[in-house]
């Protein structure tokens, strides 16, 4: 006698009937909305907006209440509640990136990426001219800041989670100071420190050095939460094998915390890309491009948004947000890189 | 006639059927201490411990001859992780950790002023109760890894690596795949990982902490093999909560307890005699299982 197999099937889902009484609730809230808004003083897209969470959140919460009680009335506004908090943090991001893509795609163009403004201004026809001064003079701060901040933030949180020595407690508030610093107040000290007492000129270090100053405490931070998630058995194994300490931490812990101290690193060149401030304080934002980053004035795409805005003619205006576009394009792509690498969690 | 010797032996244990702990203890080869070339063991005079003010372990004072196994036993919270980690001057990293007392090897303090701490652990290996292979290494990486941590010359790693995880009875499990992570092995694989790592810088001493509490009954007795292997050539001490395993492995057990205050010794005396004739009482209603 052989057994039938039972169908494999999923009683805790939603059946078809919940799931058209949602999309009921939805379109109610929907009609409501677009009765309210035509027939009473409220008009424009906020109005919209508001009143259809209001609506809806007004529903499912009646809706739920007289079909299951009070609790689940509790349980649906809750739930509606935290679905609208979490649509309106998205609303702002999303609609910045469309605007960022809508006005700075008409100014993208091949010449864009080859030219650069030494030989046209901000008011020129977008054919001439193009921001690859900005784009270098961005990568040459960006390399120039990792190069100095990447061994201070990583030295720093090595300090925090494994010497764990007397001044653990002050410097991990310093740090955690640092990271609220604005970013002129960085700008300011280097230029008055540094800037017009010894050097006397713009130039890429200078940018670069207050950039410094703003991604150490990221760095810091995140490499000092990424090295407390490895389990000290590795430090006591590593120990226990005749290791010294540093040696452990060398060739066990931070091989461990690998791609955790990558994601770091990526977080803190996110955080200074688009940093504006110090830039314009510090770089004197050349229209040419300068691979020195020692001497002498360096593009940046901060630099060039802000120049062509305030040209204010209408090509300036496109260059200004095809700039916007590729800075945003740049961080976003940082960003993903480091999610990405950010998953490929620690291999057990 | 060494072989057929052997293999007498060998019919002889497997057709006992041990009854009882006592006969699982003297069931055992029998192994005389102090006869071969691995030192002179370890001692250990008046050893205490404390975590801040809290005074974890009171007075040991153990011997360990050279060649043998010694288990450790007693209820959770009598010190005797704390006693192994002071051999191996591990109990330091501890915050607020103190002791006192000697620990001799080969007759030298190991707590001596001037000490290298660092050739004190080489010398005394450790196995940790929860498998820790190296996530960041392969097997063979991991196997190797105390030479590259302690910065030690071999000739002939391949060989090196062979004879290890042949020792730690792991070699025909993962010798097509030692590139393979650490982490891919099973518990009780990465366990025997883990002892064919502390192999690799020879120590004279091994101390396991535990090594079988978080494997299944299989993988816990081919390290329990292994361990029987490696006692001709080392010292062991080992921990465990598993009164068989006692039994089946050491030469010789001691029984800790704490009776509120500071874990001690209460007794120790070669292994069958603790399981058939112990001689304090509660030693005798703790192998008896009648409390811990």
């Amino acid at each position: 006698m052989t057994t039938a197999t039972p169908t494999p099937s999923k009683p805790w889902q939603a059946s078809n009937k919940d799931r058209a009484i949602d999309g009921a609730i939805f379109l109610a809230a929907l009609a409501s909305t677009y009765l309210l808004v035509n027939f009473t003083g409220l008009n424009g897209k906020l109005a919209y907006f508001l009143t259809f969470f209001i609506a809806y959140a007004i529903i499912t919460t009646a809706f739920k209440g007289i079909q299951r009680g009070n609790a689940a009335a509790k349980d649906a506004l809750v739930n509606s509640l935290v679905a609208i908090g979490a649509i309106v943090t998205v609303i702002p991001v999303a609609s910045i990136l469309l605007t960022v893509l809508q006005k700075g795609l008409p100014g993208i163009s091949f010449g864009l990426f080859t030219h650069d403004m030494s030989l046209a201004t901000p008011t020129d026809p977008l054919s001439n001219g193009g921001l690859l001064h900005a784009i270098t003079g961005t990568l040459t701060l960006m390399v120039l800041a990792l190069v100095m901040s990447v061994p201070i933030g990583i030295l720093t949180a090595l300090y925090l989670t494994e010497i764990k020595g007397r001044f653990t407690g002050p410097i991990r508030f310093l740090v955690q100071a640092m990271s609220g610093v604005p970013s002129i107040v960085a700008g300011l000290f280097i230029l008055s420190a540094i800037l017009y007492p010894i050097t006397k000129a713009y130039s890429g270090l200078m940018g670069a050095l207050s950039l410094t100053i703003l991604m150490i405490p990221t760095i810091a931070r995140t490499s000092e939460e990424v090295l407390n998630l490895i389990p000290n058995d590795l430090r006591e194994a590593g120990t226990a094998l005749g290791g010294t300490q540093w040696r452990t931490v060398a060739m066990i812990v931070v091989p461990a915390a690998r791609s955790g101290l990558v994601t770091a690193i990526i977080l803190g060149v996110a955080r200074i890309a688009g940093e504006t401030a110090p830039i314009l304080l510090l770089t004197g934002g050349g229209d040419k491009v300068n691979p020195n980053a020692f001497n002498g004035p360096i593009g940046s795409l901060p630099y060039y948004i802000w120049k062509s805005f305030n040209a204010g003619s209408p090509e300036a205006i496109t260059r200004a947000w095809a700039g916007l576009l590729v800075l945003v394009g740049l961080v976003l792509f940082l960003f993903t890189s480091a999610r990405f690498l950010g998953a490929r969690k620690v291999s057990k | 006639m060494t072989t057929s010797h052997e293999s007498e032996n060998q019919d002889m244990q497997t057709s006992v059927k041990p009854s009882s702990l006592a006969d699982v203890a003297a069931a055992k080869a029998p192994k005389t201490p102090g006869t071969s070339v691995l030192g002179t063991g370890l001692e250990t005079r008046g050893v205490h411990a404390w975590f801040g003010k809290h005074h974890a372990l009171s007075n040991i004072s153990l011997d360990f001859a050279a060649g043998t196994v010694t288990a450790l036993i007693g209820p959770s919270g009598c010190g005797k992780s704390t006693f192994i980690r002071t051999i191996n001057r591990m109990h330091e990293f501890i915050p607020g950790a103190a002791m006192a007392g000697e620990v001799l090897l080969d007759g030298k303090d190991v707590y001596a002023p001037g000490t290298d701490v660092t050739k004190i652990r080489l010398q005394i290996g450790m196995v940790f109760q929860k498998p820790n292979p190296f996530p960041s290494m392969t097997i063979g990486e991991n196997v190797l890894s105390g030479l590259k941590l302690a910065q030690l010359k071999v000739e002939n790693k391949d060989e090196l690596l062979e004879e290890c995880l042949e020792r730690a009875g792991l070699w025909n499990e993962v010798k097509d795949r030692l590139g393979a992570h650490g982490g891919s092995l099973s518990g009780g694989q990465q366990q025997r990982l883990c002892i064919a790592r502390a192999l690799a810088v020879r120590p004279q001493v091994l101390l396991m902490d535990e090594p079988c509490s978080a494997l299944d009954p299989g993988s816990t007795l081919r390290i329990e093999d292994t361990i029987r292997h490696l006692s001709d050539s080392m010292t062991i001490i080992i921990v465990t909560h598993n009164m068989q395993q006692a039994a089946r492995v050491s030469d010789y057990t001691a029984f800790f307890l704490s009776d509120g205050g500071p874990g001690q010794m209460i007794e120790v005396a070669p292994t069958s005699e603790i399981f058939s004739r112990p001689q304090d009482s509660r030693t005798e209603s703790y192998v008896t299982g009648r409390f811990g």
